[in-house]
């Protein structure tokens, strides 16, 4: 079970209070009309899934329900650093 | 009734660590015995000269006990003495004895001594080879579970009890500064460094005492007896406020971010059925800053011919059991060794004044300081010399011994045989490595101790004595102490003052590398080698699996079965890839070994349970009425936590009946639902109406104080997954109603998008979803209903369908929403949730005149679907959009933000002409109501498998109508109208329906609108 940092709070607590929400840094296309089917379609479905390093978002769900930034090694479950949303990472997944 | 024996044969009259003045009387096999506290289940058995605990999984040969710690593979009890109080799968060896203590053996049917699967192994390997339950039992396929139930019965895998268990278990989550598992040398020193540190510490040991190994020897450490340092030291600790000791608590999981748990016995170790509600077994979640492993190491027996016949033991075991028991296991003892170590298992048992027939050392060469003590007692030594095989079946009776070559794989010369009755084996130590597995930690092969030893770990791990590979006493306290020391110095604290105690110095021959004794016969000819006695492994079903095809030990392993179930590989897991090495020209650590995964032994449910059963299972939300709801006879249906009324039925009436009242009454007068449970989130802020917008399908923008709205939420991908009215409260104030089961996911959503996308936006959500108590009353007669109770205006005039408004309802303070979702003049009465049940009896004071007819989820649903409205969840599932559901309406395609939702919903996929789409179903024959998820066919007498054009979402008995009506999917439906669609059942009927609107009732809406 992960210990998490969670940047809001300034605490580390149990997995248990957090839910993943998928992958960081995916931004909604400024224009979506302008988007073709295929830009929206990668938009709303393609997603890295990388072993090893990758930033993921995360949310405190049974805490103070804000979202945030984690790097992860999916591999070994290492958690590099967490970082508020609109920070960006200082250890970058390859 | 239990037989009476008291047959202490094989128990010596003093020594060991249990007490003589506590006899305590047991049963195994409907048969009593007698043992003392302080002994194992498995002491106890051996005292008594009891030979067999039970027959092999596979081939159903008699067993015994051959450990006498948690590697032991045999002794795998049924424990409990009522139905209740079962417990499966109960290691002898790790099983205190008891007063009253009562089991039987898990493997053997119908008894251990005459089993009736005992042919099957008899005709050897042959009929069971490896990958036997794919081979053998396989095909027929429809014959698999006969044969499963066959085979758990007859080779017994432990059973579940049919009760309820009476005992009471507990979890506990700790945090610490240093766990130390393992209270051996290792442990207690790396224990007492951390403590006089001043860290908080954990000490966890899974015996009943706290000394591992020094429990059963006779070195001195300080200059004095081992087990008064252990005295000592334990005594220090328990004095630190920043110690906890925990015996009969076995750290089974080492999880990530160093999570662990600990599975702690308690009563369970003193009594069948707890007293006075104490607690059975706890498991404790710890959180540690950093850990010390200190688990020790199992000695490896080695792979003879038939080696699991009772009598043959791995050599520490016997030791222990003399040392710490007083129970010697035998009476002529052959011991066969790789190394020195194992010559104490000699030298104890001669000792003990019992015959040691012959020390076989595979070695050529040995003069160590036990083999020298050996040679003194005047022991037989044969060097460079092994057992080939054994002799007996329910126990040992004699012993062959050949001479080895250099390299241990070829027997030379002829083979002599003794007599005995025991054969203690050692082909050195495999350290206990599993919990630095668990956490995806690879092991790695080490030359010089001859095992594997833990890899580089990503946790805050440290690890000292034996599982490192130090064996003597003198380093596993150094290690110890540097462990603590190490520990202390990375969480910033202070080094402890303390040191290593002085310990004896032993002179030690190498150990020679040796796993598989060879045998005159070549392996598969040779009487069974047995590597893994538990899973009933052998050396030639590896060297077969190995011939088969399957080189990777990986798959070894599950061709095999090795280290399976509650085994996990202890002993026979580095022989078996030994085996495997050999055969494939391959060093060990090129063949690698499988990895350990959590649990190290296993644990029961309860445990894992802990409180969270019967009623804490989960908690439950009660609406402020359900008092009243439970005194009026309603049925209830979960939805998520909430219990909600289903249906009131009368005395006598049925299911249906009873809907059909509630329905009848609702229409021809006025109904009330508890509607306390939909999902309320309150949304303010200047851009507020902004967020409305982009959120919903449809257009915010316009909707003035005092208006509501309904609104249809989609994901980026166009389709819908909530629905819910929200109003205007005020300029930037919004009330978001949402479904019941939905609300938490929809703040969520709004959370995220605020947060992730929009967060320039002012907006703030609340749910107050609990603040509020929600009935809605729905009739011709809701309005003069409400109008006895009200300060409000509530006619026509001044309050039209889709208004709300605040007013005083009952004297208290209300806010009534004047929306429907039946279809009939209704109003939703909002008032604070502690006022909830005056008003709902308030209004059925007032509601007498009217007939006012409490009703449920179901009569919703039916109200619902004779006017065609959705429920989000049945009527939608993730595949559908708004147009799907012929609801363009509720889509603005003109709003200026692109809403969520809009982009998904215009893509080449979403946009076809043959989409399935929802329509009303109106079956050719009324009375028929279509059941929920058929499959619609175009044409029912296509060959199958038919075509399937759309599933039925929605399908009722309406009263109202006096017909069935239902709604559901249809290939291109909205341009079908009239036509025909058919449904198969499995019963064989096919059911007709016409394709029709969805609005079965009032489609003018005019029944809403008075």
């Amino acid at each position: 079970m992960l210990h998490i940092y969670c940047p809001h709070c300034g605490e580390s607590r149990d997995e248990e209070e957090f839910h993943p929400a998928g992958q960081a840094h995916i931004e909604r296309p400024k224009d979506p009309d302008a988007c073709t089917d295929k830009e929206w379609g990668e938009f709303l479905y393609f997603r890295r899934n990388p072993r090893g390093v990758h930033h993921e978002l995360w949310v405190h769900a049974a805490g103070c329900r804000k979202f945030f930034n984690m790097t992860r090694n999916t591999q070994t479950y290492e958690i590099k650093e967490v970082y508020k949303l609109g920070e960006q990472p200082s250890v970058v997944a390859e | 009734m239990a037989q009476q024996t008291n047959n202490e044969t094989r128990r010596l009259s003093a020594g060991g660590r249990i007490d003589r003045s506590k006899p305590i009387t047991f049963t195994f096999n409907d048969k009593q015995y007698k043992g003392y506290e302080g002994d194992t289940l498995a002491s106890a058995l051996l005292a008594n000269g009891v030979d067999i605990i039970g027959r092999s999984f596979k081939y159903s040969r008699p067993r015994g006990i051959v450990a006498a710690g948690a590697e032991e593979p045999n002794a795998i009890m049924q424990l409990g003495a009522t139905e209740a109080t079962q417990i499966p799968n109960v290691r002898a060896t790790q099983q205190a004895l008891y007063d009253g203590l009562v089991c039987k053996v898990t493997n053997g049917w119908p008894n251990v001594d005459n089993d009736l699967m005992g042919w099957v192994g008899k005709l050897g390997g042959k009929m069971m080879p490896p990958g036997f339950y794919y081979k053998t039992f396989m095909y027929p396929k429809s014959m698999w579970e006969t044969y499963e139930s066959y085979i758990r019965k007859a080779a017994g895998l432990g059973r579940s009890p049919k009760e309820n268990d009476p005992d009471r278990y507990d979890n506990m989550n700790q945090h610490c500064d240093v766990l130390v598992v393992g209270g051996g040398p290792a442990g207690l020193m790396a224990a007492l460094t951390a403590a006089r540190g001043g860290a908080r510490v954990i000490l966890a040991d899974e015996q009943n005492e706290f000394g591992g190994s020094l429990l059963s020897s006779k070195e001195s450490i300080g200059n004095k007896p081992a087990t008064e340092w252990v005295d000592d030291v334990v005594t220090e600790l328990a004095r630190f406020d920043n110690v906890q000791l925990l015996t009969h608590a076995t750290v089974n999981g080492y999880h990530d971010h160093n999570f662990l748990t600990i599975h702690q016995h308690l009563t369970d170790q003193s009594f069948d059925k707890a007293p006075n509600g104490k607690i059975c077994q706890r498991l404790h979640r710890v959180r540690a800053k950093w850990v010390v492993l200190a688990t020790g190491a199992h000695e490896r027996p080695l792979v003879y011919g038939n080696n699991d016949v009772p009598g043959c033991m791995v050599a520490n075991a016997v030791s222990t059991y003399i040392q710490r028991y007083g129970v010697v296991p035998g009476k002529d003892l052959v011991l066969m060794t790789t190394n020195d170590n194992a010559y104490r298992a000699a030298l104890d048992w001669h000792d003990a004044g019992h015959n040691v027939v012959a020390i076989v050392d595979t070695r050529k060469n040995s003069k160590g300081t036990l083999v020298e003590a050996a040679r003194e007692r005047g022991m037989t030594v044969m060097l460079g010399s092994g057992v080939v095989d054994v002799q007996g079946s329910k126990r040992v009776t004699s012993v062959s011994i050949a001479k080895l070559n250099e390299a241990g794989d070829q027997v030379e010369g002829s083979v002599i045989e003794v007599k005995a009755d025991t054969v203690a084996s050692s082909g050195g130590w495999s350290p206990v490595i599993h919990l630095s597995c668990h956490t995806g930690s690879r092991p790695v092969w080490s030359d010089e101790v001859v095992g594997f030893l833990p890899g580089p770990s990503q946790q805050q791990q440290l690890t000292a004595g034996a599982m490192n590979g130090a064996y003597s006493t003198a380093a596993a306290l150094e290690q110890g102490m540097n462990a603590g020391q190490s520990a202390l110095e990375k969480l910033a604290m202070k080094m402890a003052d303390v040191s290593v105690p002085e310990t004896e110095t032993l002179d030690e021959a190498e150990p020679m590398a040796l796993f598989h004794i060879p045998h005159p016969k070549p392996t598969h000819k040779a009487p069974k080698q047995f590597v893994d006695l538990q899973n009933d492994v052998t050396a030639a079903g590896i060297e077969l699996a190995c011939r088969e095809g399957f080189e990777s030990i990986e798959h070894v392993k599950r061709y095999t079965a090795m280290g399976f179930g509650t085994d996990q590989g202890k002993l026979g897991n580095i022989n078996g890839m030994a085996i495997a090495a050999k055969y494939l020209k391959q060093s060990i650590p090129e063949t690698g070994t499988t990895i350990f995964r959590p649990n190290y032994t296993p644990v029961t449910f309860g445990a894992i349970a802990g409180r969270d059963c019967g009623e804490l299972f989960e908690p439950k939300r009660y609406t402020a009425m359900h008092q009243w709801h439970m005194e009026h006879g309603a049925k209830f249906e979960d939805v998520g936590q909430w219990k909600r009324p289903w249906y009131y039925p009368k005395a006598g009436e049925t299911m249906q009946e009873a809907l059909n009242r509630e329905c009848l009454a609702t229409r021809e007068s006025v109904g009330i639902l508890d509607a306390s449970t939909l999902g309320k989130i309150d949304i303010q802020g200047k851009d507020a109406r902004e967020f409305l917008g982009r959120v919903y399908t449809n257009a915010w923008a316009k909707l003035a104080v005092g208006k509501c709205r309904y609104g249809l939420m989609c994901g980026e991908d166009g389709m819908v997954f909530d629905d819910g009215v929200t109003s205007c409260l005020a300029e930037n104030h919004f009330l978001m109603t949402t479904t019941t089961g939905g609300a938490a996911h929809v703040l969520s959503w709004l959370e995220l998008y605020h947060q992730t996308e929009w967060p320039e936006l002012e907006v703030y959500f609340t749910s107050v979803t609990d603040h509020w108590a929600t009935m809605t009353i729905s009739g011709p007669n809701s309005r003069r209903l409400l109008e006895t109770l009200t300060d409000g205006d509530v006619s026509k005039e001044s309050m039209s369908f889709m208004d709300w408004r605040a007013m005083t309802v009952a004297g208290v303070p209300a806010r009534v929403f004047r929306i429907s979702f039946t279809g009939e003049l209704s109003f939703e009465i909002n008032v604070q949730a502690n006022y909830g049940m005056h008003v709902w009896k308030a209004l059925f004071e007032q509601g007498k005149q009217f007939n006012l007819t409490p009703y449920g989820t179901e009569t919703m649903h039916i109200l619902r679907a004779e006017k065609g409205f959705i429920i989000a969840g049945q009527d939608t599932d993730g595949s559908v959009h708004p147009f799907d559901l012929g609801m363009p309406w509720a889509v603005s395609m003109q709003k200026p933000f692109s809403f969520i939702g809009k982009r998904g919903m215009q893509r080449e996929d979403c946009v076809r002409k043959d989409r399935k789409q929802l329509v009303g179903l109106k079956t050719t024959d009324p009375s028929v109501v279509l059941p929920e998820g058929a499959q619609g066919v175009f044409d029912p007498k296509a060959s199958i498998p038919m075509p399937m054009v759309g599933h039925v979402s929605s399908s009722y008995w309406s009263a109202n109508l006096g017909r069935s009506v239902a709604m559901g999917f249809v290939k291109g439906g909205h341009d079908k109208m009239g036509q025909k669609v058919y449904y198969p059942l499995v019963d064989g009927r096919v059911v007709e329906a016409e394709i029709c609107s969805p609005v079965f009732l009032d489609p003018k809406g005019e029944r809403q609108n008075v």
